[in-house]
């Protein structure tokens, strides 16, 4: 401060420091939440490493604070590994199936959604998006039970037999939907479905109406028009949305126990091994696969241009 | 843009279609509550009771959970407040070194799965030897908190622009005065908005929560108990209705106050 306002108390004296030190009351601001990012967040995210490469005593059960790769290698052990491919090609296929069911919305909230509709689309995905996880999965525990709402509808239209033979699939199939894999995809294409759709919907908000009508000058049709112009336009989009409904599938456990087959997802891996099997070491190396994954992941997509889109 | 163009038909089908797909399965839920039926999950209910949200009422073990709950979500989200406000204050002040670490690190909790986010502060735990307790809950969720509100932040304050605190500075207010009567007046309801946000996820939260909270109990984790062995289903649907409106409520209200911004609440989840 200049004399022509005296300073009159402390806080016009440090007001008079941050003018003359800008950066000082930036670095204030910021050091809170970057101590506690940083301590807790990236502190424990290095504790995950650091046990992932520690091992399990097999007679003890202790933890051997040692370095080794013993822990990592067991990844391979073929019942391990083939947790780990199931849950990839559950992702894979749940992010599939969201493209697929996010489109129509997507593009019908981007392109033909006005005022009160707009809004509606808007609350439509927002809310399930952020409603209670938990309550979700349940609601589709009831729907997908034996005597629920879905073997009901198949019997009321007749469809019983035909329930019965898509559940007769080895593999996929099951005592029930709320015990098989089709039950397990089901709801995870649910849950993460609005994630797919906000970020697809940015990036078809953006393709200029213009690129549509100059196509369609042009000669192309409808579909033509969605190959050639839409699709790639979008894409950066769909890219970003994936991303969510990949990480996020490889990551759950909850869905798979709640509605699913007995056999192990990665996430489920985990969260047994750290408990009961009191396997830490195991259990952190699992957990760092869909860190792996996912940085390759964002590696293609942020060559693919999906950041622009979030 | 399309003023004149009409949808085709099989899009609106689909559309809407995807819409009810995403409200239809919530709805069961409120049905299930009055059900009759305790031992199965019977559709159609063979009858309809109120007597359910009785029972769920006078349930000894629903209510400490429920407090815990409650608990946790208020201290995150009272956390997550300040850490938020303030790292969206000094994102939105100046561009420096490291701006797009800060961005990512805030964000990195929530893009990342849960499940590496509770396995990573467990291994933390085990290292340290610290014991569960409810701060270890609510270490976890303050740390995924922080990006709720530094979205709904950091859209106001650039909205807010550098304008207003000059013309303030102007008329002689020092730092704490401007904040005080410049910013907090503007930033309230965006802050609310944020606030009641994390408050609903923090409430919500299982995943993260079964790693950091070792014996205890928190509504969802209750929840998630029955399940896996169910006792009385309709008490579990009534506590399910009561976690559902816990959260929707809160996003509502988050909707209506930061409604015509290009900050939306939610936008970031």
């Amino acid at each position: 401060m200049d004399s022509a306002h005296p300073a009159r108390g402390p806080g016009d004296r440090l007001t008079g420091l941050f003018w003359s030190r800008p950066k000082l009351l930036t670095a204030l601001l910021i050091a809170p939440p970057i101590l506690w990012l940083g301590v807790v967040y990236v502190g424990s995210l290095a504790a995950l490493l650091l046990q992932s490469f520690y091992s399990i005593d097999e007679f003890s059960g202790v933890v051997v604070p040692e370095f080794t790769l013993k822990t990592y290698a067991e990844l391979l052990v073929p019942s391990n590994y083939d947790v780990i491919l199931r849950t990839v090609a559950m992702a894979a296929a749940v992010t599939l199936a969201s493209v697929a069911l996010a489109f129509p919305v997507a593009f019908f909230a981007a392109r033909y959604a006005k005022g009160r509709w707009k809004a509606v689309f808007y609350l439509g995905i927002m809310l399930p998006l952020w409603s209670s996880y938990l309550v979700k999965v349940y609601a589709w525990k009831l729907i997908l039970a034996k005597e629920g709402i879905i073997t009901w509808a198949a019997e009321g239209i007749g469809a019983g037999n035909l329930l019965n033979a898509v559940l007769a699939i080895p593999v996929i199939g099951g005592n029930s939907l709320s015990t098989s894999y089709i039950g397990t995809f089901l709801v995870f294409v649910y849950v993460w479905l609005p994630y797919m759709i906000l970020p697809m919907q940015a990036s078809l908000e953006r393709v200029p109406t213009s690129m549509l009508e100059a196509s369609a000058d042009l000669g192309a049709g409808g579909w033509r028009t969605f190959r050639s112009v839409i699709l790639p336009l979008a894409l950066p989009g769909v890219v970003a949305g994936s991303i969510f409904t990949f990480s996020l599938t490889l990551g759950d456990y909850i869905i798979p126990q709640i509605v699913g087959s007995s056999r192990f997802f990665i996430g489920q891996a985990v969260y047994s091994l750290q408990g009961t099997a009191g396997n830490i070491p195991l259990a952190a190396a699992f957990a760092v696969v869909p860190i792996v994954i996912m940085l390759v992941y964002l590696t293609v997509a942020r060559k693919m241009g999906a950041f622009d889109a979030l | 843009m399309h003023s004149d163009a009409r949808p085709p038909l099989g899009l609106t089908l689909a559309a809407i279609g995807g819409l009810l797909f995403l409200h239809l399965p919530i709805v069961l839920i409120f049905l299930y509550a009055f059900t009759t039926e305790d031992r199965s999950y019977q559709f159609p209910p063979p009858d309809l009771t109120t007597k359910w949200f009785g029972v769920a009422w006078n349930r000894a073990d629903i209510w400490p959970p429920l407090y815990l709950s409650l608990r946790v979500a208020a201290i995150s989200s009272g956390l997550a407040l300040v850490l938020g406000t303030l790292c969206a204050a000094a994102m939105a002040r100046a561009r420096f070194f490291g701006r797009d670490t800060v961005s990512l690190l805030v964000v990195l909790p929530i893009a990342l799965p849960g499940i590496i986010t509770g396995m990573s502060l467990r291994s933390a735990f085990a290292i340290a030897d610290i014991p569960f307790s409810t701060w270890t809950i609510v270490l976890g969720h303050a740390t995924f908190c922080i990006v709720i509100v530094y979205n709904n932040a950091v859209a106001r304050f650039r909205r807010l622009g550098s304008s207003m605190l000059e013309a303030s500075a102007d008329l002689g207010a020092n730092s704490f005065q401007t904040f005080r009567h410049v910013i907090l007046p503007n930033l309230g309801s965006a802050l609310l908005a944020g606030g009641m946000l994390a408050f609903a996820l923090s409430f919500d939260e299982v995943i993260v929560t079964t790693f950091t909270a070792g014996q205890q109990s928190t509504l969802p984790i209750w929840m998630l108990n029955e399940l896996v062995r169910p006792r009385q289903r309709p008490v579990t649907n009534v506590v399910a209705i009561v976690v559902f409106m816990a959260t929707f409520l809160p996003i509502l209200a988050a909707y209506y106050l930061t409604r015509g911004g290009e900050e939306t609440a939610g936008g970031g989840k």
